[in-house]
């Protein structure tokens, strides 16, 4: 008898403490913080960030000057068959780190322009088409009837066409433009996902309570759809948005490499791969270099999006490893913890 | 809904025109038909552009010149009666000629990925969810966020270069396996094998030492007898095998304390092994209709001993009869197919590098079905590995999540609280509710499955749906775009309806509003 009474105040005790924590804390700062929790994302969103700037300042970009001494055009003098010559320990960057390519091109300023690039058509093509999205799917889902079936029907005809193969054709239409206008087109083509889900988000808050309260109030439509019931879909356009760009950058490196993306004597991560595969064996760093990069930038971005899922969704629970170490550390309880919590009455069996 | 189903019909017929439209103005704007041709030397220049102009329209305003190809492609919808016009390619052939035989390649490349990453998916994905927040949970999210961002280029062009060249070096001129591949082998197995069975240290340790040594043994027995140049399981590895396969399929379906199953399963392996032996010679004669027939007619026995013999519970008898014949047949097979590995390795148009890094067959390679299946397997061995990399990770993430929520639901609380054993709680509660949002989610993939591996075919070399549309477009040659188009949006389409219905069909709580 005398050990059972700790026990409900053992259990008793989180709960305050939980409250405490919800209490007074806005949806944008619970958000941040559970984000900031997440230590993948948070590093990953720093190198990511790290990585853009240093790629922006190593070769400038348009009138801005870089600090690095080539450019991703001109030709130089091949040194050892353009080897790579970065040595870690001890640490020396060399005359050209990463090697050159078959006609002597930095092979670092080319990388470096592709991961520019790279970085350039995710933002615009994750920026264009989740505004694009989103006021296709607000609108559909506002005002349902014809505008939606009208929407949704054209938001069929794009998804019926595969993004790589709507893609290739603008690509081939508009590749050699340049980066900026091809970016444009795609967004154009890869909008249909976030005004799907935008739609779904809006046909349930259209119903609910606030909605009809700021209708009362007297608050036209555009009011109501971009003031009082975007705010509240913001989740889910900003989860779609991360994805969007993970995927852009993989778009975009796979019509390059198809040769219908980004032409020369611009410089992509997959058109240089695709120029150099056929030299793998006597030059695999022509091959490395690119590949690490366009990985590495998809990985980021993933779990960047990742984290910001975790955030804006805590009922759909992700991985974290801090919370491995707690139900390992305590594996005879209940594996479904976030269950008994929100039961506290139910003793998981 | 039968309202339903006309009135989906009617708008996805809409969607059709409205999507071929806009495509065929894409892909005519794309750039210069004729650029081949201005920027050629020969003499009759002129003439051939003009030639090329009547042939494709290409005088006409491509608005207009769609609808002259409308006005082709519609005849398609007239069965048998000839008046199929789907236009003519930048080099004079049919596009109704080259579009069958590059579906075919095409479902000759995705099917075995296809299916093997939905197998391999679900069944990892369960395990990472019943291991939930454990190692090997952990490891398999981590892996597929990496496959997630692996562009299939790079695994193709990798795979290539070390898998390809690295197996038939070691073919040519390694006499064994070496001791470091075999420790590190070891090693990936323990670490692998404990996380996925679990539970506490002294168990994880056990299956981790058993796995590792099940491991070395195994690749020194490969070393031995030289088993990659002479590979087959012979009689006695291919008993116990098949034991194996009796013994996991009754412990997954009915638990091994249901006699009655096991020695379902026990007769159908006996069978099988039976036909090992007996029908050997049949096979060296057989064509690939003998193999089915023999292989179908196996499977009914499985069924139908099943049935006789499970007098409890036949419906789940006669599946795992018909599951270990069809396994165990399949093993016999196998080892038919390695016993022509040798005579195929050695053959001179081989030379000794089995393992093919462009296109689907040896070109001018002749032999009986068993030699030119090998040819084929290393042919779309590579293409295959890539695919399933990368879709493999999808299928995983779906049915984690699937399995997740299932298995957090009321019904599955009920039916331990009603004392049935895990094995029938997570297999026949959850993974069947698992799996009708995963069903779904198939369906639409098969129907973007034809539109082929662009990238893939495109590394690979293999002629298939996406090669052609990728050097079509290269050359702005709007017909077999089109021709292309057509069949992936119609196969999107189709199997998109047939995924809701099925939605509808399988889950009593969604109700198809007519």
């Amino acid at each position: 008898m005398t050990q059972m009474l700790p026990e409900p105040a053992n259990v008793d005790a989180p709960v305050p403490a939980d409250e405490r924590d919800t209490v007074g804390v806005s949806q944008g700062r619970l958000v941040l913080r559970r984000f900031l929790s997440n230590k993948i994302s948070v590093v990953s969103g720093i190198l990511f960030v790290l990585l853009a700037i240093f790629s922006i300042s190593a070769i400038g970009l348009g009138p801005i000057p870089g600090w690095w001494k080539y450019d991703y055009t001109s030709l130089n003098p091949q040194n050892d068959g353009g080897a790579p010559t970065l040595s870690v320990f001890p640490f020396s960057l060399g005359e050209h780190p990463f090697g050159q390519d078959r006609i002597g091109i930095d092979y670092f300023a080319m990388t470096m322009r592709g991961i520019q690039n790279s970085i350039l058509v995710m933002i615009i093509i994750s920026f264009v088409g989740t505004t694009v999205g989103t006021v296709i799917g607000a609108l559909a889902g506002y005002y349902r009837g014809w505008v939606d079936a009208v929407l949704m029907r054209i938001t069929d005809v794009f998804i019926v066409i595969p993004i790589i193969v709507i893609g290739a054709v603008v690509g081939r239409a508009t590749g050699g433009l340049g980066v900026i206008p091809l970016a444009f087109f795609l967004a154009m083509v890869s909008w249909t996902t976030i005004a799907r889900l935008v739609r779904a988000e809006f046909l349930s808050l259209r119903e609910r309570e606030f909605v009809e309260a700021a209708r009362v109030a007297g608050a036209s439509d555009a009011r109501i759809i971009f003031k009082h019931i975007l705010p509240n879909a913001i989740g889910v356009v900003i989860v779609a948005a991360t994805l969007l760009a993970a995927s852009a950058i993989l778009l975009e490196t796979a019509l390059s490499y198809l040769q219908l993306g980004v032409r020369p004597p611009d410089v992509s991560l997959g058109l240089i791969i695709s120029d150099n595969q056929s030299a793998f064996s006597t030059r695999p760093w022509l091959f490395w270099w690119p590949a690490v990069f366009i990985v590495l930038l998809a990985v980021l971005v993933n779990f960047v999006g990742d984290g910001l899922r975790d955030a804006f969704d805590p009922r759909q629970k992700r991985f974290s490893l801090r919370r491995t170490k707690e139900t390992s550390a305590s594996s005879t309880t209940a594996p479904a913890s976030t269950q008994a919590r929100v039961h506290p009455e139910t003793p998981s069996s | 809904m039968v309202g339903f189903i006309l009135r989906r019909i009617a708008v996805s017929i809409l969607v059709l025109l409205a999507a071929s439209f806009i495509m065929y103005v894409l892909a005519a704007n794309a750039g210069d038909p004729l650029q081949d041709l201005r920027d050629s030397t020969a003499a009759n220049r002129d003439q051939l552009i003009a030639a090329r102009v009547a042939a494709l329209d290409l005088n006409v305003p491509a608005p207009l010149r769609y609808f002259l190809w409308l006005g082709g492609a519609a005849g398609c919808l007239i069965p048998f009666a000839g008046t199929c016009n789907l236009g003519l390619t930048i080099s004079n052939a049919p596009v109704l000629d080259i579009l069958p035989t590059a579906v075919g390649s095409t479902l000759q490349l995705v099917t075995a990925s296809f299916v093997l990453a939905i197998v391999l998916g679900i069944v990892v994905g369960v395990v990472s969810a019943l291991r939930q927040y454990s190692g090997f949970d952990f490891g398999i999210t981590l892996l597929s966020f990496f496959l997630f961002s692996l562009p299939s280029f790079l695994v193709a062009v990798l795979l290539k270069e070390f898998l390809a060249l690295g197996f038939n070096s070691f073919l040519e001129s390694a006499t064994s396996i070496p001791i470091w591949v075999i420790v590190l082998l070891a090693v990936v197995s323990a670490v692998v094998w404990q996380a996925m069975i679990g539970g506490e240290a002294r168990r994880r340790l056990i299956v981790g030492a058993t796995a590792a040594a099940a491991t070395v043994a195994l690749l020194v027995y490969f070393n031995v007898t030289d088993w990659f140049r002479n590979p087959g399981f012979g009689p006695v590895g291919l008993l116990l095998i098949i034991a194996g396969v009796v013994v996991i399929v009754t412990a997954l379906i009915a638990g091994l304390t249901n006699r009655r199953a096991l020695i379902v399963a026990a007769l159908n392996g006996a069978i099988s092994y039976l036909c090992f032996f007996l029908l050997q010679g049949l096979f060296d004669i057989s064509t690939p209709a003998t193999i089915i027939i023999i292989g179908l007619v196996a499977v009914v026995v499985g069924l139908a001993t099943g049935y006789l013999l499970g007098a409890p519970d036949r419906g789940m008898t006669a599946r795992i009869g018909g599951l270990v014949a069809f396994l165990s047949f399949a093993l016999v097979i196998l080892d038919r197919y390695m016993q022509s590995w040798p005579a195929y390795v050695n053959n001179p148009r081989i030379n000794g590098r089995p393992i093919a890094t462009v296109g689907a067959v040896t070109p001018g390679f002749n032999g009986d079905m068993w030699i030119t299946g090998i040819d084929s397997f290393t042919h779309l061995l590579l293409p295959t590995i890539s695919l399933l990399l990368i879709s493999f990770a999808g299928y995983t993430r779906y049915a984690r999540a699937g399995m997740l929520e299932v298995m957090n639901q009321d019904f599955i609380r009920t039916a331990r609280a009603k004392g049935l054993p895990e094995r029938t709680v997570i297999l026949r509660h959850g993974l069947r509710n698992m799996l009708i949002p995963i069903v779904t989610l198939v369906a639409t993939d098969v129907g973007a499955l034809l539109g082929g591996a662009v990238i893939t075919e495109k590394v690979f070399a293999i002629s298939g749906m996406g090669q052609l549309f990728v050097t079509s477009i290269q050359r702005v040659d709007v017909n077999p775009v089109m021709g292309y188009f057509i069949v992936i949006a119609i196969t999107a389409i189709v199997f998109n309806f047939l995924a809701d219905l099925a939605y509808a069909a399988l889950d009593p709580r969604v109700r198809v509003v007519a």
